[in-house]
């Protein structure tokens, strides 16, 4: 298999007050280009500190992690990072959020023309064209949440990653951007990983689902990989028994064999 | 209509509330001039507000500019400093710790206190009263801005980090924008001190200002002016505070 993002023998160690805390260990996976992997889990099972260090923004104890044949040392425009609270800049518009990340990625080599078009091509992907001149506080969750992946997307990043991205959304929203998301990843053969809760949400959008124990010390319990043949539309998997088994098989794993004891 | 009147009412109601009563007093204690006398005082006063017969008796208007002068000055540099400074304290942990003692020491200070510095320094009353407004209003601009810096979400920092922002453009586009909001408070709440600094500080130091002019018209006894003064100072600190209110409005995001 073709190993684009590589991940072998990592593990985390966080110091804390009470000693060290040991929040991964053991973790191996690699992944192709043009894969949609989710990270699922309980709450603390460490599927964002996994996720973190594939961006960067922590570095691990032990291992060695690699995109694209590169080590991974720090954060950088090649990770795109979608974060479960939008992290747009309210002082910008939704045009300016965007041509930031664009400006920081192609400022040195594209004209500000083509810089332009980039941004607005890249809204127009999350079908928000309309809002490119409002502000974050003007448009809704869900909006925000599209303008965070359009600048991620803008930057044409070796790895698109999100950290629960529909989390904090409603239901129909949710759907709805999860439909985008699929779309979106189709067309531009992004490579995904996804940090999620959702099980539905797993299985409808991943090649593979990584499920993971529970911490501490958290390693990687099973891989699933989900065969359903894309495009994938929500409401045919509804009645199809392949959809349900991938399902059953992931609640397995988190309810029966990971099962939290009670908080 | 209705709606203004029910906004009005009670501040209207208020403010006659309070004439009254200053009326009342003034009737028990023949020394303190009531509302009317005052009034007619003020009509005279403002009738003619910029004339000039020597150093010590101009009009009532020269000597707000000048206290407006004054503080403008020591409140400028103060901005010039203390906010540069506060976010460098509040980005740099070091210089955080290296400053903590020195202005927690240095800011309870009594402004008043700074003035005999100020005097044997500059050797001459104006500059000592500027430096006095500098000393006293350059502290809620380093804390304010500090603590702005401070409590930028992490997640806007993230964002920085992800993106690989430059310095520069970390302050620019995350930093500046960010900490805009607790900077205006901190510039608002230095304002406020300025202007309540300068009325005592001027009484010391003499001249032209308001102060001054508080306390000479102490020494003539025309206790209608020291009332027209006081006055004055609380207007001109409204507006003041409300020009600021304005510009915070202007700079806030949500």
């Amino acid at each position: 298999m073709e190993k684009y993002v590589q991940i072998e023998n990592v593990q985390m160690v966080f110091d804390t007050r009470k000693g060290p805390f040991v929040a991964l260990r053991d973790i191996n996976l690699n992944i192709a280009q043009g894969e949609f992997i989710s990270l699922i889990g309980h709450s603390g099972c460490g599927k964002s500190t996994l996720l973190n260090l594939v961006a960067g923004l922590t570095l691990p104890s032990g291992g060695a992690m690699l995109c694209a044949q590169r080590e991974i040392a720090g954060p950088g425009p090649d990770r795109a990072v979608v974060f479960q609270n939008h992290s747009l800049l309210p002082w910008l518009t939704c045009f300016d959020n965007v041509y930031l990340a664009v400006e920081r990625v192609f400022g040195g080599s594209e004209s500000r023309a083509v810089m332009k078009k980039r941004t607005q091509d890249a809204l127009a992907l999350v079908g928000l064209s309309h809002a490119e001149h409002k502000h974050p506080h003007e448009i809704s969750g869900g909006m925000k949440q599209r303008v965070g992946i359009a600048r991620a997307l803008s930057m044409q990043p070796k790895v698109l990653l999100l950290d629960e991205p529909f989390g904090a959304l409603d239901a129909l929203t949710r759907a709805h951007l999860q439909d985008e998301l699929m779309k979106i990843a189709a067309d531009t053969k992004s490579t995904v990983i996804m940090v999620t809760h959702d099980v539905d949400e797993a299985v409808l959008l991943s090649d593979r689902i990584v499920m993971m124990t529970n911490g501490p010390a958290a390693v990687i319990g099973e891989i699933l990989e989900v065969n359903l043949p894309r495009p994938r539309a929500r409401l045919e998997l509804a009645n199809d028994s392949k959809y349900h088994q991938y399902r059953s098989a992931v609640l397995d794993f988190l309810y029966r064999r990971q099962l939290r004891p009670a908080a | 209509m209705n709606k203004i009147l029910k906004i009005l009412l009670p501040s209207v109601l208020g403010l006659l509330l309070f004439v009254g009563l200053w009326a009342l007093v003034s009737q028990t204690s023949p020394q303190l001039p009531g509302p009317i006398k005052t009034w007619d005082s003020a009509v005279q006063l403002f009738s003619d507000p910029f004339y000039r017969k020597g150093p010590n008796d101009q009009g009532i208007g020269w000597n707000i500019l000048a206290s407006l002068q004054r503080v403008g000055i020591g409140f400028g540099m103060a901005a010039a400093i203390g906010i540069p400074l506060g976010f460098m304290i509040g980005r740099f942990d070091f210089l955080n710790r290296m400053t903590a003692p020195i202005i927690s020491l240095l800011r309870p200070v009594s402004p008043l206190a700074w003035l005999p510095i100020g005097l044997l320094v500059f050797k001459a009353a104006n500059p000592a009263a500027i430096w006095v407004i500098f000393i006293s209003s350059i502290w809620p601009m380093i804390i304010n801005t500090a603590a702005g810096v401070g409590r930028i979400p992490q997640d806007y920092m993230n964002v920085a980090k992800v993106l690989n922002l430059s310095e520069w453009k970390i302050f620019t586009k995350i930093l500046f924008p960010a900490v805009l909001p607790h900077m205006i408070t901190g510039i608002r709440l230095s304002i406020g001190v300025a202007w309540l600094v300068i009325v005592a500080a001027e009484m010391l130091t003499g001249g032209v200002g308001i102060g001054f002019w508080v306390w000479d018209e102490w020494n003539n006894l025309n206790v209608e002016h020291i009332i027209i003064a006081i006055f004055v100072v609380g207007i001109v600190g409204l507006l003041l505070e409300q020009m600021l209110v304005l510009l915070a409005k202007r700079f806030s995001y949500e």
